[in-house]
């Protein structure tokens, strides 16, 4: 049976997406900050991430975005394969739900039309928008505003077989090491392993949509995940980049097959910003 | 140790300032930000004046989202300052004396820093809401088609930043580090 979906619902959703990923944190994110807060050894760190516990608080109880990076709107769409799109064109749909989150919502236009030009676009349009089809005849609608300081630390490493999983923590500590401050630490780090150039670094983009608790199936994802994480709490970049014991918050690692030539390894840094809203039309 | 100061952040403020100092800024700082920076650097090769007072002057990197009614300012944290690195050791050179951002320097802005007695300080990056609510008016100066990259001058009461480069040299992204890394 195919389902008809109005476009238009696409762009209501997406709408107050960009509203709510801006003001509120995911529970998991907030679970991770207190409880960094608790644990973090610098007393300066302390200082920083219970400001950053605060800010939550105003953003919240004020409406004022987290952060005043609001970010580039990356959407991702899991598509249905019944769905049967009516009303009008989706990717404008989806364009016209971002132009509306971001007009009527008060968040910044970050979006410049053209990379040398760079002339703003004044309403944060384009989204980058991501879509697959999956089984079944819904939509789950992912929008993950992304903030720049940490997406300029973001990596991809084309590694050789033979650096194998030592490579794979070389590349990751390494990215991380690099962005210290800039990143706007407490990170999230969204690690993609395997497939091709395009398809780790888009791995990494959505490792960093997972929920925080989720844990990957594979034994040695897992282990990883926790390695890394230790590591790069050792590391000593702490809050803000101004020394202490939480230098991450998470690490989420997402793999696929790849050649038999090649290790590609993406890094996509996120600052203690972690934004993204999932629903389900 | 925490300090009070006041703009403007003369050569007098920035003898006392150290490197891991916790500083509560209040007073008049410029914000300005890339496309800003690049326009004075334009202003300035062609002979032009610069569009604020730079003698002094306290240029804070951000870029705020847009206010909503009754409200001065919207979020307003710090963004990454090495952006600005190109052009900041000019500014410095010609009597800017302190930058706010978040974010590793070159060489050359730290030289810039020690040669003109100045100081850059870091705001808590993503702490856009709460060093809102330190922003009491905010008027654009110039450049208003760059929207939220216009320059605008600020009021700001007790806003809270860390001494990261002092003028005698001390950078705490390095000591900081060093000092929780865990070998």
């Amino acid at each position: 049976m195919v389902r008809d979906i109005s476009v238009h619902q696409v762009t209501d959703h997406l709408a107050d997406m960009c509203i709510q990923a801006n003001h509120y944190l995911s529970k998991d994110m907030d679970c991770r900050l207190k409880q960094a807060t608790e644990e973090e050894k610098s007393p300066l760190g302390r200082k920083i991430l219970n400001q950053l516990q605060e800010n939550l608080q105003i953003a919240d109880q004020e409406m004022i975005p987290i952060c005043q990076d609001t970010g580039m709107a990356v959407v991702f769409l899991e598509i249905g394969q019944d769905v049967h799109f009516v009303d009008g064109d989706l990717t404008e749909a989806v364009n016209e739900g971002i132009r509306r989150g971001y007009v009527d919502g008060y968040l910044r236009k970050s979006v410049v039309g053209d990379p040398i030009e760079r002339v703003n676009t004044k309403d944060n349009t384009p989204a980058v928008i991501h879509t697959s089809i999956v089984k079944g005849d819904q939509v789950k609608i992912t929008l993950a505003p992304k903030g720049f300081g940490s997406e300029n630390m973001s990596r991809v490493f084309m590694l050789k077989p033979a650096d194998g999983i030592e490579g794979v923590k070389d590349a990751i500590l390494t990215a991380v090491k690099d962005a210290g401050p800039n990143a706007c630490p407490p990170m999230v780090v969204g690690v993609g392993i395997g497939g091709t150039f395009e398809k780790c670094a888009l791995m990494a983009k959505q490792a960093l949509t997972r929920n925080l608790d989720e844990k990957p199936e594979t034994p040695w994802v897992r282990e990883l995940e926790e390695e890394m994480l230790y590591k790069i709490n050792c590391l000593g970049i702490g809050p803000g980049g101004l020394g202490g014991s939480t230098t991450a918050l998470a690490v989420n690692i997402n793999t696929y097959p790849t050649h038999i030539a090649g290790l590609p390894v993406a890094v996509n840094i996120c600052c203690h910003v972690n934004r993204h809203v999932t629903e389900i039309i | 140790m925490d300090q009070y100061i006041h703009t403007p952040i003369t050569e007098e403020v920035t003898a006392d300032l150290r490197a891991g100092d916790y500083v509560y800024i209040t007073g008049t700082l410029y914000v300005a930000r890339d496309a800003a920076h690049k326009r004075m650097m334009e202003a300035l090769d062609r002979g032009d004046e610069l569009p604020i007072d730079i003698k002094d002057a306290t240029i804070y990197y951000m870029g705020p989202s847009p206010a909503r009614e009754g409200r001065p300012i919207g979020s307003a944290g710090p963004t990454t300052a090495s952006r600005m690195d190109k052009y900041a050791p000019r500014l410095l050179d010609l009597g800017q004396k302190a930058m706010i951002g978040k974010g590793k320097r070159t060489k050359e802005v730290l030289d810039a820093v020690v040669r003109n007695h100045a100081v850059y300080f870091a705001a808590v990056g993503g702490a856009g809401a709460l060093l809102s609510k330190c922003i009491k008016k905010s008027e654009i100066v110039c450049y208003e088609d760059l929207g939220a990259e216009a320059i605008r001058k600020i009021e700001v009461e007790n806003f809270p930043v860390i001494v990261v480069a002092d003028r005698y040299g001390n950078n705490l992204y390095e000591t900081a580090v060093k000092e929780y890394a865990v070998i």
